[in-house]
């Protein structure tokens, strides 16, 4: 009892005590749902574990790089990668631009109404992916009212959800409407940090509207910027709810991304190559992240 | 701001209702959806409009022969639970690693930042194993645990415990407060409105939870919401688009109610730490 209460008297150390007892919920968690799993991964990676060793995950053997091997020739994960990069190269630029432009109208020309906007900018982000997907195929259903729009203003609709040359597209389409609030907001926050004294001084000067745009604004908007890249890059190479809901990877893998194909091969008991797949899919994440940061903090 | 030209302003205003419209338009459909009945959708698949908004029989037939009622109850416990905890934790977190000088306090501000980077992709299937192993598979206990306390609450707990003055704290130290009274007395009541946000963000996130749930909740009695309306649009060999609809609408309101409430706790969370 005394040795306690002369361990208290230390304040440092009991400090220390508190911090490590209010850290532990989170430590806990964050060791047996993030890190243990994490390294579970990367283990499994190099052994030949399938779905009959879920209960005895310690009896599996190593097979050094084969899985890796394996999967890094495998034509569906290659086909993956590239619908993946697909993803990311188009839907990344169209997501932010269109958050950029919907953010300077709301922050430089209107006055009225800005709320009302944003809010509804803003709601797709907050909508269930499920509740939105099951929109989306009633929606581009091939008689849908989409094309029965398309048809009353003498245009033929497509088959959006059925033919392969479509169907990345469309599921394009609803990554891009869920994800454009996200940008918009984070957009309209950098620019509201801009001082506006800046662009009178410029103004005045006799600088043109575009000439504003590209020389004061984009500079201005680097930190936003560079924080909506990076969280966008990292969504849709991450990106499952939507093709998964949609399609199912189809039609033909037109749109299987690389978390729909670790997810198959998962329900297919390869757990392996599942396994395997991620860590290629971790390795370019970090790799790209790490990019980007160098990237735009250099220019 | 300066007054621009008329014509600038106009097309402005163009641009974004165009955009709203868009954004909105999904809401529309889901909204005339819902009130359809198969044979109306079959007949007239392109029509926007229904007969009647008074038609609820889709809604109706959620509850009693699907089992919508129960999926909203054990949604209402994962996301219930989910809030509490991590507003308990993340704030217990948040203010040791702003306060209370530890010895590795930035090793697991690394962990936080870490949890928040990797990819759910490479966690899924060992989570899956953690789970198996602990014998908790099929029940709302494995779909709550991984996330009671999310990092994205500690990240916004320990921000904003930053912006506490630390003269508050030493000055009840020096009065001889314990470092659990100058928590609970001293600092919490401070930290309002960035709990509201915690809450908030998590009741978002666990309420549109969707991957770990499909793979965990085995059978009908532990969907939640989301899962339950995945589920029943990939079964049906026909698809009955009303009643989809109504599900989605189901799934939808609450959030949408208190998006309405709340908004500005909303964008506070994404806008002052850039992660959803």
């Amino acid at each position: 009892m005394s040795r306690i209460a002369s361990w208290m008297q230390q304040p440092s150390r009991w400090r220390a005590t508190t911090a490590w007892l209010f850290i532990a919920p989170f430590l806990t968690i964050f060791i047996v749902f993030t890190a243990v799993p994490a390294l579970l991964a990367l283990i499994y990676s190099f052994t030949d574990i399938g779905v009959a060793d879920i209960r005895r995950p310690l009896d599996v053997d190593f097979v050094s790089f084969r899985t890796f091997a394996r999967v890094l020739t495998n034509a569906g994960f290659l086909k993956s990668i590239w619908t993946t990069a697909l993803f990311v190269v188009i839907g990344v630029p169209l997501t932010m631009a269109i958050g950029l432009v919907l953010a300077i109208g709301l922050n430089n020309g209107i006055t009225k109404l800005r709320a009302t906007y944003r809010a509804a900018f803003y709601l797709p982000v907050i909508t269930n992916i499920v509740a939105a997907a099951v929109i989306w195929q009633y929606a581009f259903t091939l008689s849908g009212p989409v094309n029965s729009f398309l048809t009353s203003v003498g245009a033929a609709g497509p088959n959006w959800l059925g033919d392969p040359k479509m169907a990345m597209p469309t599921v394009i389409m609803l990554a891009v409407w869920r994800n454009v609030g996200t940008c918009m907001v984070l957009f309209l926050a950098g620019l509201q940090s801009i001082p506006v004294d800046v662009y009178e001084a410029a103004k005045i000067d006799g600088a043109s509207a575009w000439r504003r745009f590209t020389a004061m604004t984009l500079p201005l908007l680097k930190p936003a910027t560079l924080l909506v890249t990076v969280l966008m890059t990292v969504s849709f190479m991450n990106i499952f709810d939507e093709p998964y809901l949609l399609t199912k990877g189809g039609p033909l893998s037109s749109t299987k991304s690389v978390a729909l194909w670790v997810y198959e091969q998962f329900g297919q008991g390869n757990i392996a190559p599942a396994m395997a797949g991620s860590y290629v899919m971790l390795a370019i994440v970090v790799i790209l992240g790490v990019l980007q940061l160098r990237l735009l903090r250099a220019r | 701001m300066s007054k621009s030209h008329p014509v600038v302003t106009a097309t402005l205003y163009g641009l974004l209702t165009t955009g709203a419209v868009i954004a909105l338009l999904p809401f529309v459909w889901v909204l005339f959806g819902a009130f359809k009945s198969q044979a109306e959708i079959m007949s007239a698949p392109g029509a926007w409009l229904p007969h009647s908004f008074a038609n609820v029989s889709n809604f109706v037939t959620l509850f009693t022969e699907r089992m919508f009622g129960r999926y909203m109850v054990n949604s209402l416990i994962v996301s219930g639970a989910t809030v509490v905890t991590n507003v308990l934790f993340a704030t217990m977190a948040g203010y040791a690693l702003a306060k209370l000088e530890f010895p590795g306090h930035k090793l697991v501000f690394g962990c936080v930042l870490a949890a928040m980077m990797v990819p759910y992709i490479a966690l899924f299937v060992p989570q899956f194993f953690i789970i198996v192993q602990m014998g908790l598979v099929n029940s709302l206990t494995a779909v709550v645990l991984p996330i009671a306390v999310m990092p994205i609450g500690v990240f916004i707990m320990r921000q904003f415990a930053d912006s506490v003055p630390d003269e508050l704290l030493e000055a009840a130290r020096l009065d001889g407060a314990g470092e659990f009274v100058i928590f609970f007395k001293i600092f919490l009541p401070l930290v309002g409105p960035a709990i509201a946000t915690v809450a908030i963000i998590t009741f978002l996130n666990s309420w549109n939870y969707f991957l770990w749930p499909l793979i965990v909740a085995q059978n009908q009695d532990t969907y939640t919401l989301p899962v339950g309306l995945a589920v029943a649009s990939q079964g049906a060999k026909s698809t009955d688009y009303g009643l989809l609809l109504a599900g989605a609408i189901v799934v939808l309101l609450p959030v949408l109610i208190l998006f309405l409430f709340l908004q500005k706790y909303f964008v506070q969370g994404i806008a002052g730490t850039g992660i959803k």
